[in-house]
């Protein structure tokens, strides 16, 4: 009995060692990543492409007018810290406005923000697929007179370690020194 | 707001357990309550029926259509599907008189299997259905799911979120049978009724605590709904006031309704004469 006590405490105690993450822990929460959706060349694109690297999956559309912007750009901004294992690491920016954001558009934009970023989206289908598997909302506005219309999206950031694992939840992008250090301790699990 | 389109009775996150459940609670329902006609026992009448269907079908509705991802997606109407799931599905379930079906419409094997009749189910059976654990229980799931940190993983995380909902259905349906099962009091074996009004009664105040607490908030509580969108845009103080007002206003309603039918049921009982070999006096 003693020693069962003694156990449970050592594991408690190994269990306090480990630092918290800087960014909220969801392991085990949401599904592994998977989605079948189109790149910026047009083709179909599916999650096993992007197993081995490190993935932050967000989603968005190309006219929105500040919050994707942004969010895509603090995102950028964390990678370019990480020197050369920035390329250990991929952004995944899912457009759910696929009318306006056509491939050729969507590859623009992304490659704007950096080398990493990589732009996909996908059939209404798809996107409600993958929305509904993260448990994000997305919906389209009326559009203006102008044919102009806003789309609400989430603000949540997925990252997935390199076996497609959901690990963290970033929900402030702006907090580029906390994105940094998790990054890269994810970076050391190989 | 989204405009209603035919689809959206379709269920968002198929449930087969859902169905299952629903289905058989229907067929087995009906079938007591033909049997129960057909052989002059005492048993729920087309209101009861009504009520019953009306229950069972809010409850499906709000688990298995469209309505789900608006719960999923805004802090009120994910209050108003618990306030279905946990109150008037519940009440209008039991108010249908589903012991009365269900004793005559459940096989006789699944009714005496051990499922029922094995001492440690009865034992813990028994615990819950305690008027005082079943109070505390009864308002602890509402506080517990509404803990912000809790909250946050129920919407993050499918499993937990299903946990969630059957844990207030069943919950409900407890509460709501201990209160209001229809079963003459004054046989020894249920509460009786000031018990009952004083269970209705005791949950009043910390659902209306909890209630303010979320809609009188000066600053967002919930910030799942902000990380993981909004069904449609709202500013988050007005869903959460919202929310409050649900969580506070048409939750203690129910217990009103509530102490209104035992104390029917008091008053026609006390003008009745005692049921032969029977003791009138309520047993709580």
């Amino acid at each position: 009995m003693k020693r069962w006590i003694l156990v449970v405490l050592l594991l408690l105690a190994g269990c306090g060692q480990r630092p918290d993450w800087h960014l909220r822990n969801i392991e085990g929460l949401m599904p592994d990543l998977a989605f079948q959706l189109t790149d910026s060349q047009g083709r179909a694109v599916t999650a096993d492409r992007f197993r081995g690297k490190i993935s932050l999956l967000y989603f968005g559309y190309t006219h929105c007018p500040d919050v994707c912007p942004t969010t895509l750009s603090d995102l950028a901004r964390a990678l370019r810290r990480l020197g050369p294992d920035a390329d250990q690491v991929r952004i995944l920016f899912v457009s759910v406005d696929p009318a306006r954001d056509k491939p050729g558009v969507l590859g623009r934009y992304a490659a704007a923000f950096g080398p990493q970023v990589r732009g996909l989206t996908g059939s209404q289908d798809a996107l409600r697929q993958l929305t509904r598997r993260y448990r994000v909302s997305f919906g389209l506005g009326k559009p203006d007179t102008q044919g102009n219309y806003e789309v609400s999206h989430s603000s949540a950031v997925f990252v997935f370690d390199r076996r497609g694992r959901v690990r963290l939840l970033d929900t402030d992008s702006g907090d580029t020194e906390a994105l940094v250090a998790d990054l890269r301790r994810l970076l050391k699990e190989g | 707001m989204p405009h209603f389109t035919l689809d959206m009775l379709l269920p968002w996150e198929f449930s087969p357990l859902v169905l299952a459940a629903c289905l058989g609670a229907l067929f087995f329902y009906l079938r007591g309550w033909r049997r129960n006609r057909r052989d002059g026992h005492p048993g729920p009448g087309t209101w009861g029926l009504l009520g019953f269907l009306a229950g069972l079908l809010l409850i499906y509705g709000v688990m298995q259509t469209r309505f789900d991802y608006l719960a999923q997606h805004m802090l009120w109407i994910h209050r108003l599907q618990h306030l279905v799931l946990h109150h008037l599905g519940p009440f209008l379930i039991i108010m249908g008189g589903a012991h009365p079906a269900f004793a005559s419409g459940l096989p006789v094997r699944l009714r005496d299997s051990v499922l029922f009749r094995n001492p440690p189910v009865r034992a813990l059976y028994r615990l819950i259905q305690h008027p005082l654990v079943a109070c505390i229980l009864f308002v602890g799931l509402i506080a517990f799911w509404l803990i912000p940190e809790v909250h946050f993983t129920a919407m993050l995380s499918a499993r937990r979120y299903q946990v969630m909902n059957w844990s207030m259905l069943i919950d409900g349906l407890l509460f709501w049978w201990l209160a209001l099962e229809i079963r003459p009091v004054a046989r020894g074996r249920t509460l009786g009724y000031g018990t009952r009004m004083l269970m209705l009664l005791a949950v009043v105040p910390p659902q209306i605590y909890i209630g303010a607490h979320i809609a009188l908030a000066d600053h967002s509580l919930y910030s799942v709904y902000n990380v993981c969108g909004r069904a449609w845009p709202i500013d988050p103080l007005v869903d959460q006031e919202i929310a409050g007002i649900i969580t506070w206003i048409p939750a203690a309603m129910m217990s009103g309704l509530g102490l209104l039918v035992v104390l029917a049921r008091w008053m026609h009982a006390s003008v009745l004469p005692a049921p032969a070999g029977g003791d009138a006096a309520p047993a709580g």
